[in-house]
């Protein structure tokens, strides 16, 4: 992993000198630009890195794929804990991470964090047109747990100081947790300036499941019944199977 | 395999109570040697990624279980997938497409010994798939409304308590009367179920009675087959034995005969109607507990049938008292989110 991490320190370090020489003040770039869930998918390390064209702050925003989220809230009756009200929320990214060089509130204003999404706090999902009848006191309550039940599933990540500069050049680490779903994600990374954005690159980065996982997948899916009487033939056989091997011993 | 030494160790043991077995049974999937290689493996359908030799132990341990018993083992390894992670609409049915083929080489097994009622199981197959398509209406329905999970709990808490105790005091009050050396069973009982009108005989049960409670009963547990991923043997056996009558020897037979076709409906349906059947996980499970099962059914032979009772009766009410736990305690988090279900 380092001496990867070195190599790609050079390529962007000749990136960072290319740029310079085309006065661009930002140039990103990630060690991979898709990811492919295979059987022995476990998650993912995905290395940002860049150039800045003088020092500054560069903050580092990933969204995933947006959902419909419900969002549930347990409350006792008579001894059990069971799920009461609900909130159904639109819009709500299924993978969220910032990274940055410094604290973000060090780095620019509420307004501009807002603006950019920098923190999780400032993501804009709405609720859905069924659930609109909640208190703004309550409905903050719901808000959160999103934000609160995504971080424990490590699928919202907040990693201040995680931007790493040396000289001119820069890197992060963004990690996907074998739970991230798959979709298209968007990597916008921000150079800021005394508070503001100066510069901005957006790079895709899509998330697929591929070969044995992405045929399985895609039949269940898409021929429902057939996955079903293929998944009954199996089991038949293997059972049949079992019972024939075992007779002979 | 990773189970496989175990299980072998405990079919050798089996005879013997204070073994190291009987109190660190395989079936939780712990127990195993710490230098085992991790081999994670990533579940298409189910959207996580698991140690293959966990899925594969508890796999073994349970389907040892199912084999000992004659009973699916679902009972288990529903709420055993829901504790390792797997979203519980995925545990369910991917667990009746597992019990398919455990009940497949079980039944195999009982049906050389010439322990299936072939004629009163056609019979629970009709009720079991009346009861199982309606129930996988009612997950699609409960699942929609945000409320399978507690469904599924207390389905379990209920029948499991239940049961369990049922068979405990059952099998300790038989095995004190044995031990006085006085008891039998008698020739003829007679049932509420021999009032009831469509007659018809079976043979192999010694039996001439009304189809409508065997119809009954395989319509209730075609009903937890679908919401509970189970294959109903804990609710089938004491319902063969206390209300239809049926003599202890073609029970387990038969009721393993009614739970693969149920179980087969109820994955093709779940298939069709919420895409939650894990092909590789029921593999990987099926392929652990084909094997355990065998070894379980050649273990029961060991065991007498009250002490194989108690025995269920008891990992019934463990089972039992965890759920409750969970219900009881408060949460750490009172909130908990998910994906909408488009409609």
């Amino acid at each position: 992993m380092t001496q990867r991490t070195a190599l790609l320190f050079i390529v962007a370090l000749t990136i960072g000198s290319a740029s310079q020489a085309a006065s661009q003040p930002l140039v990103a770039d990630m060690s991979e630009s898709s990811i492919s869930i295979t059987s022995n998918f476990t998650g993912k390390n995905i290395l940002l890195f860049g150039a800045v064209d003088e020092a500054s702050d560069v903050v580092v925003v990933v969204q995933g794929p947006r959902e419909e989220m419900v969002v549930r809230r347990k409350a006792r009756v008579s001894g059990i804990w069971m799920n009461r009200r609900s909130v159904t929320f639109q819009g709500v990214p299924a993978y969220y991470a910032v990274a940055s060089n410094r604290p973000l509130d060090e780095i620019a204003s509420q307004t501009v964090r807002a603006q950019y999404r920098m923190g999780g706090a400032f993501l804009d999902f709405a609720v859905a047109a069924s659930t609109r009848h909640l208190a703004g006191n309550e409905l903050i309550e719901f808000r959160e747990a999103i934000l609160r039940n995504k971080r424990r599933e490590k699928l919202y990540l907040d990693a201040e100081n995680s931007v790493q500069f040396r000289e001119r050049l820069f890197r992060t680490s963004i990690v996907f947790p074998a739970t991230a779903p798959e979709g298209d994600y968007a990597v916008r990374t921000y150079l800021l300036r005394d508070g503001r954005v100066i510069a901005e690159q957006s790079t895709p980065l899509q998330i697929r499941k591929a070969g044995f996982e992405r045929t399985v997948f895609d039949l269940a899916n898409q021929q429902p019944a057939l996955y079903g009487i293929i998944a009954v033939l199996i089991a038949l056989a293997s059972g049949w199977l079992a019972a024939a091997l075992f007779r002979r011993t | 395999m990773s189970g496989e030494p175990t299980l072998l160790l405990c079919v050798s043991q089996a005879h013997n109570p204070n073994s190291s077995c009987s109190s660190r049974s395989p079936a939780f999937g712990q127990g195993r040697p710490a230098g085992l290689p991790t081999m994670q493996i990533y579940f298409p359908i189910a959207e996580i990624s698991l140690n293959i030799f966990l899925v594969l132990g508890m796999g073994g341990g349970v389907g040892f279980l199912s084999g000992l018993f004659g009973v699916g083992g679902g009972f288990l390894m529903t709420p055993l997938l829901i504790f390792i992670g797997v979203p519980p609409a995925v545990a369910v049915a991917t667990e009746a497409n597992q019990i398919v083929a455990a009940s497949v080489s079980g039944v195999i097994a009982h049906w050389r010994r010439n322990n299936v009622d072939l004629k009163m199981g056609l019979i629970l197959v009709i009720g079991g798939f009346l009861g199982s398509t309606v129930g996988s209406f009612l997950f699609k329905l409960l699942r929609e409304i945000g409320q399978i999970d507690l469904v599924i709990s207390l389905s379990f808490v209920l029948f499991l308590g239940i049961v369990g105790s049922l068979m405990v005091v059952e099998s300790v009050r038989l095995i004190l009367r044995s031990r006085k050396g006085g008891y039998r069973k008698k020739a003829h009982q007679h049932y509420w179920a021999h009032g009831l009108p469509f007659k018809m005989r079976f043979h192999k049960s010694k039996l001439y009675i009304s189809i409508i409670p065997p119809i009954l009963v395989g319509f209730f547990v075609g009903l937890l087959a679908a919401i509970m991923g189970v294959g109903g043997g804990f609710i089938m056996i004491p319902a063969m034995i206390y209300l239809l009558g049926m003599p202890t020897s073609v029970v387990v037979g038969t009721s393993l005969f009614q739970i693969i076709f149920v179980t087969a409906n109820v994955t093709l349906l779940h298939s069709i109607n919420t895409q939650t059947v894990d092909v590789v996980l029921a593999v990987l499970l099926l392929a652990g507990a084909v094997i355990g099962a065998q070894f379980g059914a050649r273990a029961s032979g060991l065991l007498r049938g009250e002490q194989l009772r108690a025995l269920l009766g008891i990992i019934v009410l463990a089972v039992c008292a965890k759920l409750i736990v969970d219900l009881v305690f408060e949460p750490s988090d009172l909130f908990s989110i998910g994906r909408a279900i488009a409609e």
